[in-house]
């Protein structure tokens, strides 16, 4: 197996002693920076760290996302927990069972070669040798650098890495606990922040005693500028006076979206940074015949299901907050910025909340918990978002457009491929461009303006760009990424960031090259296909779901198709074919997925964020975030539908990956192929493609009235 | 003197002095320290609150606790007999039934309300009653196995 560089967690955090001691007899205390956000991280770790520690993952205190004692591994996001986190564990892991062997051998007067460690024994020859990590760990110091000299288990030796596992964090959670919003401190007080719902609004007035009438019990006011919180001993008090506060509070002002916002036409014009990435050299002398077509895709939003939440108290001079954040470490830094702190005051401790799907509102209820128990000192302070802010002023997952353009040669092959992508920027967490993001400290006394906005560069992996590169053999490639420093709204990441948008696009275009050439979609692209992992998902899927024993009729109204990526053309390959029935609206009638995510750590686990890919997937298709009068106007699931039991297909898995290929992340692999692969059967069941998101009765209505 | 409100909450008789409007969520969070039943939105719109009330499914976050004077509350809290799970508990775990958890427990109450009143439903009869429920990380899949599964366990123990 190749050497491969050091995964950047570890680079960051070279220390032996900040990923794992032995403090405690019989057991291992093993520290990531990376949390739980629902996907199964921590059964994960657990299960690296007792494999290379030959622990039982019963002896093992996982402490996760503190920042006082745990590495700082930024965020948990892009599906690099396994590929890096878990990766850097299970070196520093290793690294620490060869100090150990290397010290009782030396006490024993053996070769390192004759020992073994069994759930933390040293074993030689079968026999205990009374010795263990925890006689031993006076004199192995792991307050050390990261040797470089670790080997690694291979996977033939595997005792729980590739075995299911169940996860650790369930039993809590299907019995009444398990999350931050459980937390109950004594003196606690409940806070709402009443939100500005656009960047710049200005309260007018506020009516205290309609506000008090509401709450029926004691409540105060907390009020910066335009920050404005309710506080109270009684939940249900500050949670009526609240609602109330929609109309009991009055505003004005206020950045103001226009009317055509997140359309099309609305994209193409807006001023923007014009970025041109290339590769190959165009081949303009063979060029048969040149097909073009343009995708888009609403703004959306992540829609988890439990609000954010938030504790904080601010005593002795020190401010602990409790959050759901993706990344504690950043967290920290920037509430100490905006507080006016020294990090050193600052301690941030993860604790779970529900699912994240994208940049939540975790961090924004962070900040608003701790500027209120600024000032309200010894009090901890519980924020509780409402769900109606949740939907007006969450981060936006940005509308985008991709246009597609592909010269081919006279076997219909693409010789040069063109894309562009109009697109505001899809990350804007925590301490990107310089800025907070977030939004409560925005709206108090002294805020800094907003510095310019960027996208994630796409040689880091891209924002709107990100999976805009075919993996199909072009000869030449040229991208050119129009970036709208869009400032009236945050619009941040959800689950992929441009990810499916292009994947969406570049698998519809490449069914519409396959329909010009009279060719099978999946056997036009295996010719274009030279990576054999790509064509083993590809050829599984249509194995699966016997694609060339039952060739779809287009336009008959029902009909299979296809989309297959690779996540960020370096994770998990997948491979989705959709069968849909198209009669008043679209409905999916069966899923097939083949995936290769190399080593799967937890198998059981990569099938559940898989197929929860699949399903959100099937769900993001089909919405969109309204808008009104210049702002979001979506306030409960009624104007933001999702997915239902009873709109749920069943969901076929297969896996095609090697245990000797490292682990990749699959949380967000099996989204844009899932997109794609809806589009394209329901352009094969209509015999007309709808290019526009979401698929749903009115785009197709629409298209099919040549309106689209 | 506030009024009390008496009621049965986990198979026991239970008082309460909060205000009658408060919703139940509150009181059974806040004044039990029952957290199984969670906030979602507030307006009986994903089922992430769902307690059983004289064994019907009921949104705890709008129902006023001043309604429920002599009614019998249950929340996942009280699923557990002589220490042991719920077999609905039991399956939600064996199926791995869940990604985040947030809205399970709502799932778990409305499963039980279900097997109740239908020992053998088919998965329409799941898919219908598990219809009011939202869930974003997408294990519905896994949520109907478990159903179906404590169904077979349920038939199997009596």
């Amino acid at each position: 197996m190749m050497t491969p560089s050091l995964p950047k967690s570890l680079v960051d955090n070279p220390r032996l002693n900040q990923w794992v001691d032995f403090s405690h007899p019989g057991r291992a205390t093993v520290r990531s920076g990376k949390v739980e956000i629902g996907q199964g991280i921590l059964t994960a770790l657990r299960q690296i760290a007792a494999e290379e520690l030959d622990l039982h993952p019963d002896q093992i205190d996982l402490v996760a996302g503190q920042t006082d004692s745990c590495p700082d591994e930024g965020f948990t996001a892009g599906s690099y927990s396994v590929s890096v986190g878990g990766a850097s564990l299970r070196l520093a892991c290793a690294d620490v069972r060869r100090l150990f062997i290397q010290a009782a051998a030396a006490r024993l007067g053996c070769p390192e070669a004759d020992l073994s460690i069994s759930d933390g024994t040293i074993v030689r020859g079968g026999h205990p040798t009374g010795l263990s990590y925890w006689s031993l760990r006076d004199e192995v110091s792991l307050d050390r650098a990261y040797s470089g000299e670790a080997r690694p288990k291979e996977p033939e030796t595997f005792r729980w890495v590739g075995h299911k596992m169940p996860r650790l964090d369930l039993p809590a959670k299907l019995s009444g606990g398990g999350f931050i919003h459980d937390l109950h401190f004594p003196d606690m007080l409940h806070a709402r922040v009443v939100r500005q719902q656009r960047r710049g609004r200005h309260i007018v007035s506020i009516d205290e005693r309609a506000l008090a009438r509401a709450a029926g019990q004691p409540i105060e006011l907390l009020r910066d500028k335009d920050f404005l919180a309710i506080l109270g001993t009684s939940e249900s008090a500050v949670y009526h006076a609240s609602k109330r506060a929609e109309t009991a509070v009055t505003w004005e002002g206020g950045e103001s979206l226009p009317s055509d916002f997140g359309s099309i036409a609305w994209l193409k014009s807006q001023e923007a940074i014009r970025r041109v990435h290339a590769t190959g050299k165009p081949d303009a002398d063979n060029v048969a015949h040149t097909i073009s077509a343009e995708y888009s895709r609403p703004c959306l939003t992540y829609g988890s299901i439990g609000p954010s939440c938030a504790y904080a108290v601010f005593a002795d001079g020190k401010l602990t907050v409790w959050s759901h954040t993706q990344g504690p470490a950043v967290l920290r830094e920037w509430l100490a910025i905006t507080l006016d702190l020294s990090p050193e005051q600052v301690t941030v401790i993860h604790a779970q909340g529900a699912g994240a799907y994208g940049h939540n509102t975790a961090d924004d209820a962070a900040f608003d918990a701790a500027f209120i128990a600024m000032r309200r000192p010894g009090k901890t302070i519980r924020v509780l978002w409402n769900r109606e802010d949740e939907f007006s002023s969450a981060p936006i997952s940005p509308a985008m457009v991709m246009r597609l353009s592909a010269d081919l040669d006279k076997q219909n092959r693409p010789l040069n491929w063109r894309t562009e992508i109009w697109s505001p920027p899809h990350v804007q967490r925590p301490g990107l461009n310089g800025n907070s993001n977030l939004l409560g400290a925005s709206a108090i006394e002294g805020a800094p303006p907003l510095k310019p906005i960027d996208d994630l560069p796409h040689e880091r992996g891209g924002g709107a760009t990100r999976n805009s590169v075919p993996m199909y053999q072009l000869g030449h490639f040229e991208l050119t990424h129009h970036m709208i420093p869009l400032t009236t709204v945050r619009t941040s990441s959800l689950r992929g960031l441009g990810t499916w948008a292009n994947v969406f696009a570049i698998e519809s275009f490449i069914d519409e090259l396959a329909e010009h050439a009279g060719v099978d979609p999946a056997r036009y692209r295996l010719d274009l296909l030279a990576d054999d992992r790509a064509r083993k998902v590809i050829e599984e899927v249509c194995r699966m779901s016997d694609w060339f024993g039952r060739p779809t009729e287009i336009g008959t109204g029902s009909a299979k198709g296809l989309g297959f990526a690779r996540y960020k053309n370096i994770a998990a390959y997948v491979a989705i074919v959709a069968e849909v029935t198209v009669e008043e609206d679209v409905r999916v009638d069966q899923i097939w997925c083949a995936a290769d995510a190399g080593l799967t750590v937890n198998p059981d686990g990569a099938e559940n964020q898989i197929e929860g890919g699949i399903i959100q997937a099937l769900s993001f298709s089909r919405e969109k975030l309204p808008f009104e009068d210049g702002a979001v106007s979506a306030r409960s699931w009624r104007d933001y539908p999702i997915l239902r039991f009873s709109d749920i297909p069943p969901v076929q898995i297969s896996w095609t990956g090697s245990p000797y290929d490292p682990a990749v992340g699959v949380g967000e692999a099996s989204v844009g192929p899932t997109v794609a692969a809806v589009a394209n059967a329901v352009a094969r069941a209509l015999g007309q493609r709808i290019r526009r998101l979401p698929i749903n009765r009115e785009t197709i209505m629409e298209t099919l009235l040549g309106e689209g | 003197m506030k009024p009390t409100i008496e009621f049965e909450l986990n198979g026991k008789p239970v008082t309460t002095m909060a205000d009658p409007s408060t919703p139940l969520l509150f009181v059974l969070r806040n004044e039990f320290q029952l957290k199984g039943a969670r906030f979602g939105c507030g307006e009986e719109q994903c089922g992430a609150c769902m307690v059983l009330v004289d064994d019907q499914p009921v949104y705890a976050c709008s129902r006023e606790i001043g309604t429920l004077a002599g009614k019998a509350v249950q929340t996942i809290e009280g699923l557990v007999q002589d220490g042991s799970p719920h077999p609905v508990q039991t399956a939600f775990i064996e199926e791995q039934a869940a990604q985040c958890g947030y809205c399970t427990s709502g799932l778990i109450m409305s499963s039980v309300a279900l097997l109740k009143r239908c020992p053998a439903p088919d998965r329409s009869a799941i898919i219908e009653a598990l219809d009011p429920h939202l869930c974003r990380c997408g294990v519905h899949n896994r949520v109907i196995r478990a159903v179906e599964k404590a169904a077979a366990i349920m038939r199997k123990s009596t």
